[in-house]
């Protein structure tokens, strides 16, 4: 006798605790084996593109704190470089150093997040409680610099908007310094805990070959032995001045590209250190009048400042008709801008590159044949935030 | 190829009739090609030993409506061995269908389903060609230049259908898109003003 089994169909999510926001992933299960998996994205589509496209230069920037909101400044940041290369001006050196400052914090933000709730996703919830705590105080860094503990809004063309204010240096010298114990901390609970490699180890594997095929960047290719850095392979702003190590994984597994995140917060911390000490002051945005706002105090005393500042928060700046795609190695992998200008004070088109799109698409190749339980697993190594991937 | 000049002289001798216009601009190198041309273009690209751009890095598309070949297609490469991007465009009017490259890239899948859902424009051979990012149901295709920044419909959730709904969109005030250019520097309605006043004496 014969009896004929019919696959399931599950629906994960949209309202799932280890769904990382709002996927909605349509499984096929063959008992507990996963067949086949659907991602449904989109319900976090804001149209930003569309957005961007009716707004100044300057309007356009608080949308890419909206994207990966786990690490706003880093999208800003590529922002920032696509307009700054075509307009063809130079940021000044404190301002370079002070984006790689709050970048590296984005970095360490977002793989702090990332690696608890990896962990918390297969079983462990003291990682979470123990990494939040750091995270409030770096958010409390983004607070104090920009006013703003989430979406900053701080990165310009041309350097930044304000200065460090009193005492951030020291702050963010004396946390550089607390942190990589945290570091440890998490590293005891998790590295060598049984549990968490049974659940990570050889799960998720990608080969080298299906990370170049896949689009795959940032840590879901280091993970899998490509050394491929943008911080190091096209140096932008001032990373070149810096000494820092790419990790680099071996087996392409989820647990890999946990060690490959946990390396990164360590060198993320020696960047911070390093541009904290070669930091010297000087101007933080460019000293050009029709590209970066007065400050209050000459708006008070110069006619021409007034109109430069009137005619900024108005017109806005005019960016000559070219076209460029501006990449940064963001947390999640190569965050890139192509960028068309038309000439006008807005741009004509801002496609968006976002990693975890390309990411998340490989789902169904990666997660086919493992079992139900290991979907999150899997899920929380791909770092998946929705906010870049529905844009 | 190491060397961005010896790269678009390679390109340029190699597939010779297929490419339309070459040029070296940001560091990068920006290649002009035919529709009909498009997958051996790519697969070049792709297998080549003095090219090697093994990763596709976005697909996305310009619409231009006051042409006649109203979209242009962008492909962005990358080759990690030469650390070089190269852009890759061609140009279609609407309605055109165009090649699918996901044989060769199965990363470009989604990229392609964007490019669908946000411009309509559609792909031959593509192995699941749906929306992606709009709702289910949605209708019109967002990133086209004719489709207004508020949309068409919005949704609520009704008390009488016990269900979310859309209707068409209603605003208590009209969108406003206020033209803030420089009048000296060429606000587009002085300027065709100007240029009337021109014809006309």
């Amino acid at each position: 006798m014969t009896k004929k089994i019919k696959n399931l169909n599950l629906n994960f999510g949209p309202q799932h605790p280890a769904a990382h926001g709002v996927l909605r992933l349509i499984l096929e299960l063959d008992g507990e084996v996963v067949e086949k998996a659907d991602p449904h994205i989109g319900l976090l589509h804001r149209g930003t593109e569309k957005l961007i496209e009716n707004k100044t230069y300057m309007q356009a920037v608080p949308y890419f704190d909206r994207l990966d909101y786990v690490a706003p400044m880093n999208q800003e940041h590529a922002f920032a470089l696509a307009t700054e290369k075509i307009l063809k001006i130079d940021v000044p050196i404190r301002a370079q150093f002070i984006r790689v400052i709050f970048c590296e914090i984005g970095r360490i933000l977002s793989h702090i997040l990332n690696v608890t709730t990896q962990a918390m996703d297969v079983g462990a919830l003291t990682p979470t409680l123990w990494g939040f705590e750091e995270r409030e105080k770096l958010m409390g860094f983004y607070e104090r610099v920009s006013g703003s503990r989430l979406h900053a809004n701080y990165f310009r063309a041309g350097g930044v908007h304000q200065d460090l204010p009193q005492g951030l240096e020291e702050d963010i010298a004396e946390f550089c310094e607390t942190f990589p114990k945290i570091i440890n901390d998490l590293e005891s609970l998790l590295t060598e805990n049984r549990i968490f490699k049974q659940r990570n180890v050889d799960i998720g594997v990608v080969t080298k070959q299906d990370a170049l095929d896949y689009s795959f960047s940032g840590v879901m290719i280091r993970g899998s032995g490509v050394p491929w850095d943008l911080r190091k392979s096209q140096p932008y702003d001032c990373y070149e001045q810096l000494e820092f190590k790419i990790p680099v994984g071996k087996n392409g597994d989820c647990y890999d590209r946990y060690l490959c995140r946990i390396e990164e917060m360590k060198e993320s911390v020696s960047i911070i250190k390093q541009c904290l000490s070669k930091m010297e002051k000087g101007p933080i945005k460019s000293l050009d009048g029709k590209i970066s706002p007065p400050s209050k105090k000459e708006i008070k005393q110069s006619m021409e400042a007034l109109i430069h500042h009137f005619k900024l928060f108005t017109e806005g700046y005019r960016v000559p008709k070219d076209e460029i795609y501006t990449a940064v190695e963001a947390p999640k992998g190569e965050f890139g801008v192509y960028l068309i200008s038309d000439g006008s004070n807005k741009p004509y088109k801002c496609k968006i590159r976002a990693p975890g799109f390309s990411h998340l698409q490989s789902m169904d190749y990666l997660i086919k044949g493992h079992m139900l339980a290991d979907v999150p697993a899997v899920l929380g190594s791909l770092d998946i935030v929705f906010g870049e991937v529905d844009r | 190829m190491n060397n961005l000049i010896d790269l678009e002289k390679k390109i340029n001798s190699e597939l010779t009739t297929k490419i339309n216009r070459t040029e070296i601009k940001h560091n990068q190198i920006y290649i002009e090609t035919d529709k009909d041309d498009l997958i051996d273009v790519v697969l070049f690209l792709k297998t080549n030993n003095d090219t090697k751009f093994k990763q596709l890095i976005d697909i996305t598309v310009v619409d231009y409506p006051e042409n006649n070949q109203r979209f242009e297609v962008v492909y962005l490469f990358l080759s990690h061995e030469f650390n070089q991007r190269l852009i890759l465009k061609y140009t279609i009017a609407e309605n055109e269908i165009i090649p699918s490259i996901t044989s060769i890239f199965p990363g470009a899948n989604w990229m392609e389903r964007e490019v669908f859902d946000m411009y309509g424009v559609s792909f031959k051979d593509h192995p699941d060609l749906r929306r992606i990012l709009t709702d289910y149901g949605f209708e019109g295709h967002p990133l086209r230049k004719d489709f207004p920044l508020t949309g068409h419909t919005e949704v609520r959730y009704s008390e009488d259908q016990k269900k979310v709904i859309s209707e068409p969109v209603k605003l208590e005030q009209n969108y406003r898109n206020f033209d803030y250019e420089s009048p000296w520097e060429g606000t587009k309605y002085i300027k065709e003003e100007l240029d009337n006043n021109d014809k006309k004496n």
